[in-house]
């Protein structure tokens, strides 16, 4: 809102009174009490060649401003199959808005333009979905029906997306019980959004298309922490079949929170699981907020059948142009409208999450439904200062004000004013009833804002392009060939490894169990060893360099295979992996001069134990034995690495200090 | 087949009945690869009959394979409606009246279930229900004349259309619109451009590329944009009203005998051929290109010839075809040809012979060409002589489907050949123009620098 005073008063009475704690103080008994329950539905791209439905590539991008042609559209609600309109359509035919799709051609052809209809669908991606519909324990369709789910927001051009659903009824472990999984589907990716502003929004159709499949769990999910957990196990799952895609925005989440007496509601589109514990408790404690909201109504004896807002044009003269917010808008062009909120007296500036107040949820709500970019109202509370106060009064007067009202002054043009006004109202009439079932959109802060109507099952349709595909048993059986172990047992592998636990979330995430498998088995590596190497030392390796061309995990099987037919340590391959991570191409050969290897038997260098240790008694700094140890080491680590075991070297060295 | 098992036979059928389930019932399904539970919804009876079709509650269907089927307990009932929601399309005093014709096709349909496809639904209350902003434009009336989709359409239907588009005039009307399938829909425009003449009003067809049921349809724009040309549109000719651009901008109103539908799909399939459009529309604006075309007059003395013979034939030549093709025309009692020639208008030297029988036996041959842009030249070449001298007359820059038609239309009104030549050469609505314009050919080449540019700051 822009001029959202949330540091008043009120908003830290009502967050007292609300409860809201730090995330970081919060408990188990916090979530119980709030009468938490939280759900995942995970999409995760598949790494096709293709697209799901036509034959353009997949998974390439393009610079968002880097476009080849333009199209605009419009989107009409439509019935559904039980000729029913959707709440979510209708909302969204309100805001009128033109959509823009900047296409490049290598990345989009006509389908994605709905101008042809679908080709048959990618059957690498159904064979990999049927993969995840067994580790899942679904119960498999006899048939996939592709279904249309209608979105009206413009994210796909055809207004729906073409979606079907590949198993039911599943589960997957996760701390002693059972998490139950709803549903697995395929489906088509989005549009990703450039811009949205007033009446025009901006899609790029490069990820449009790109197979997905969408897994959907019962909101069983008690606390934040267990969220995160489910979400990751999930993660994991997908990635263990390696026909998964990985990187910015591969998989990503929607993250449904109730508390009891609350609603349902969905935040969209988180593609950070780290994000989950703080976005799903702001979320709790916002429809904490509401509830209250909705206790305060009633005791004040309103009702909601009866409840109406007035609202009158506010003339330039009645503003003070001297300052900010409305002065610009009357320069913009804009009508300013004053609207009287019958009993909503310290309402809007209620606390409803961590800087906003009720009040954000009618400026939220504004900004999508009407079009009217933020900042786009004022509310009581801020009138100081940019209104005329004797201006003010004749208007509350206009708008027959009492002493229990509140009021909110919003600025829109003339073709928006109407659906303005029955946004504000709607907004408020929902209070009465206290969380209205929303989709919204995670910000960085892990806060959320409006960002539609919670859709339900009218918006499916059939998709009467395409004809049903038959999954035979025998499809099945193929499937079951190819699936990978199940990640609950890798997890029981990595404790038997006795590899540090702080690893298993980067083996999991990239999948490198089977290889470990293999390494450990064919080379005789040490598990620790090993899972130290990728867990710690190739994580921070990643995180730090940048490698000339791709780095291919299979790189370490070889890289082991050449320790091991020549005989060397596999201490060195610490030291080789920075180097052949930045350069994969080099030749092992080279790595080892690079990192100045030089054969040496034992004896060689053990030979130069008794001059450093001379040395060091002439120049010693400390009489700690240890520390004239780890010198001699120091200085001898370089020439040691590969050729003997670092443990025999200190056993040696010590022998050697000792005597 | 009962209502109650719509759609279900063999097979899924047996199991039906062997659980007595039916069709919207919600049922419980116990498989050997898991339960289900959900809506048992109609069957499409072109998909196989091993599966049955379940609405889950979260909306999805599913089929369920009948050989898995443990067991089938039905627990409630819930029928779908299918319904757009019918308002009484308002009357507005002094808004032109408009008369909305439906032949079918997809402009206006919903689900069906026999097909899994689509199929026409059409009534003013229904499409104000669905495009309310039709009442800011005009007073509708509707009437459903079929309900076929447009390969269907035919000389029977185009005669009846005729017929009700002359009684529409005489009794007063502002302006016609004719809801069609698009696959067909530039036949039946020339068709009615040569039976309904000197029409006083526009008359306008129009169509949609993708079904009303779905959101980014172009249905309701297209018939925002035709009634409001039938409206207010001072061009009173038998047209065509699509999208121009893809994008949702403006349609374009084609003259019936030159347009031609160019694109299995896209919503801009329409294009004038050899010529330029009448106009654009954009919401109430309608911008006129060319200046030479028949006003809106307020007189009623509209001429109707409903007339066509069926026996009449539409041939794409292709090198290496054999003279029994003609020779079958012929002898099945064909009394008019239209050939579709290469180039400037030929055909291969071993059809000659068929020509001739045919030229003998009193059968009317016209020359068009297949490359749709330009005219018949037969003078050019000697094999265009040699042709001309068989009795194939060339009918300049007629488009062959449009031939097709004028030739049916022609052949229904006389026998006597040199009348049929007489008809078939005098253009009577652009069917054939004494000059193309140097802008009147345009197919743009993807790929060139300057076609790139212009997509790149134009909507396709």
């Amino acid at each position: 809102m822009g001029v959202c005073k949330v540091n008043g008063e009120n908003y830290t009475k009502t967050k007292k009174r609300v409860g809201y704690i730090h995330r970081n103080k919060a408990k188990t008994v916090t979530y119980s009490k709030l009468g938490f329950r939280c759900g995942l539905e995970i999409h995760q791209q598949l790494k096709t060649e293709k697209k799901l439905f036509c034959r353009c590539p997949a998974g390439f991008y393009q610079d968002r401003t880097d476009f080849d042609a333009e199209i605009v559209r419009h989107m009409r609600p439509t019935l559904s199959e039980l000729g029913e309109y959707d709440g979510t359509a209708l909302m969204e035919f309100k805001t009128r808005k033109n959509i823009f799709y900047w296409i490049k051609n290598s990345t989009a052809c006509t389908y994605e333009i709905d101008d042809t209809p679908p080709f048959k669908l990618n059957r690498e991606a159904l064979e990999t979905a049927l993969e995840v519909a067994l580790i899942l324990k679904t119960s498999i369709v006899g048939e996939l029906h592709i279904t249309r789910k209608q979105y009206l927001d413009g994210s796909i051009p055809t207004g729906f997306q073409r979606t079907a659903i590949v198993g039911i009824d599943g589960s997957i472990p996760l701390r002693g019980k059972n998490i139950k999984i709803i549903q697995l589907s395929i489906e088509e990716d989005s549009c990703r959004e450039v811009s949205d502003i007033g009446h025009k929004r901006i899609y790029t159709t490069d990820r449009l298309g790109i197979p997905l499949i969408e897994t959907v769990t019962e909101p069983v999910l008690l606390t934040p922490d267990e969220a995160v957990e489910a979400g990751q196990y999930l993660r994991f799952l997908t990635r263990s079949t390696n026909k998964v895609r990985t990187g910015i925005g591969a998989a990503r989440q929607d993250v449904n929170v109730s508390i009891k007496g609350g609603t349902r509601v969905e935040i969209k589109g988180v593609s950070k699981l780290r994000m989950i514990p703080l976005l799903t408790h702001n979320e709790a404690f916002r429809q904490k907020a509401l509830l209250e909201i909705k206790k305060d109504l009633a005791l004040r004896g309103l009702k909601k059948s009866k409840w109406k807002a007035t609202s009158v044009r506010i003339s330039s003269k009645a503003v003070d142009l001297k300052t900010g917010f409305l002065k610009k808008s009357l320069e913009k062009g804009y009508l300013i409208i004053a609207v009287n909120l019958p009993g909503f007296k310290n309402i809007l500036s209620f606390f409803t999450q961590p800087g906003t107040t009720f009040a954000n949820e009618i400026s939220d709500r504004l900004k999508v439904i009407a079009c009217l970019d933020k900042p786009n109202m004022l509310y009581s509370e801020e009138f100081e200062g940019e209104l005329n106060m004797a201006d003010l009064e004749k208007a509350r007067k206009t708008l027959g004000a009492g002493e229990n009202d509140a009021q909110i002054i919003f600025r829109s043009h003339e073709d928006d004013m109407k659906t303005a006004l029955e946004t504000v109202e709607e907004r408020c009439v929902l209070a009465f009833d206290g969380v209205p079932p929303e989709t919204r959109k995670s910000l960085k802060n892990g806060t959320t804002v409006f960002e539609r109507v919670l859709p339900g099952p009218n918006r499916m349709y059939p998709d009467t392009d395409s004809a049903p595909i038959p999954i035979t048993e025998n499809m099945i059986d193929l499937a079951r060939d190819r699936m990978p172990e199940e990640i609950s047992s890798r997890f029981t592998q990595l404790k038997k490894w006795k590899i540090p636990e702080d690893t298993y979330t980067y083996i999991l995430k990239c999948n490198f169990c089977p290889l470990m498998t293999r390494i450990i088995s064919d080379f005789k590596a040490s598990p620790i060893f090993l899972g130290c190497l990728i867990g710690h030392h190739l994580r921070y390796i990643e995180g730090h360099f940048k490698p000339s061309s791709l780095f291919i995990p299979e790189k370490l099987y070889t890289l082991f295979k050449f320790i091991h037919q020549k005989k060397l340590g596999h201490e060195i391959i610490r030291e080789m992996l920075k180097v052949v991570y930045q350069y994969p191409n080099m030749d092992f050969e080279s790595v080892l001069i690079t990192i100045k290897y030089i054969p040496a038997t034992k004896e060689e260098i053990l030979s130069n134990v008794s001059v450093l240790k001379e040395k060091f008694r002439e120049i010693r700094y400390s009489k700690d034995p240890a520390a004239e140890v780890a010198w001699i080491m120091g200085h001898l680590r370089e020439l040691a690495l590969g050729n003997i075991r670092m443990k025999t070297l200190r056993k040696e060295i010590e022998e050697v200090c000792n005597a | 087949m009962l209502e109650m098992f719509k759609g279900y036979r063999g097979e899924a059928l047996t199991v039906l009945k062997k659980f007595n389930i039916r069709v919207w019932s919600e049922t419980r399904v116990d498989t050997t690869r898991g339960n289900f539970k959900g809506i048992v919804l109609p069957r499409s009876e072109n998909d196989d009959d091993r599966h049955l079709v379940l609405k889950l509650a979260t909306g999805y269907n599913v089929g369920i394979a009948v050989n898995t089927i443990t067991n089938m307990k039905e627990f409630g009932y819930k029928k779908a409606n299918y319904k757009i929601p019918e308002k009484e399309f308002p009357m507005t005093k002094g808004k032109p009246n408009i008369k909305l014709f439906g032949t079918g096709g997809t402009i206006a349909s919903r689900l069906d279930y026999r097909t899994g496809a689509v199929i026409p639904a059409f009534s003013p209350g229904e499409l104000y229900g669905a495009v309310p902003e039709l009442a800011d434009i005009c007073n509708l009336e509707t009437e459903k004349l079929f309900a076929v989709f447009s390969e269907n359409m035919g000389p029977k239907q185009y005669k009846i259309l005729a017929n009700a588009i002359g009684d529409e005039i005489r009794r007063g009307i502002d302006g016609i619109v004719i809801g069609h399938g698009t696959d067909t829909m530039h036949h039946t425009a020339s068709a009615l451009a040569f039976m309904v003449q000197n029409s006083p009003v526009p008359i306008i067809m129009v169509g949609s590329q993708r079904s009303s049921d779905r959101p980014s349809s172009d249905a309701a724009l297209n018939l925002i944009h035709s009634c409001s040309a039938a409206a207010y549109s001072d061009i009173a000719e038998v047209m065509v009203c699509m999208f121009g651009p893809t994008s949702d901008e403006y349609a374009i109103l084609h003259p019936g005998t030159r347009v031609r539908k160019m694109h299995s799909s896209y919503r801009s399939t329409f294009r004038t051929i050899g010529d330029i459009p009448l106009a654009t529309v954009e919401k109430d604006n309608i911008k006129p290109l060319k200046k030479d075309y028949r006003k809106r007059r307020n007189d009623r003395n509209v001429e109707i010839y409903p007339f066509f013979e069926e026996k009449v034939s539409l041939l794409y030549y292709y090198p290496n075809m054999h003279p029994d093709i003609i020779d079958s025309l012929v002898d099945n009692g064909y009394r008019g040809i239209i050939i579709a020639g290469t180039g400037l208008g030929h055909v291969n030297k071993p059809v000659y012979k068929a020509l001739d029988r045919a030229n003998k036996k009193n059968v009317a041959v016209y020359m068009t060409v297949q490359t749709l842009w330009g005219y018949t030249h037969m003078f050019v070449y000697e094999t265009g002589r040699d042709i001309m001298n068989l009795g194939v007359i060339p009918a300049e820059n007629m488009l062959p489907e449009v031939g097709y038609i004028k030739l049916g239309w022609t052949l229904g009104q006389t026998d006597d050949l040199k009348k049929v030549k007489e008809i078939m050469l005098t253009p009577i609505c652009s069917e054939i123009t004494e000059r193309e314009p140097y802008n009147g050919y345009l197919i743009l080449q993807g790929g060139i620098p300057e076609v790139e540019d212009f997509l790149k700051h134009f909507h396709k």
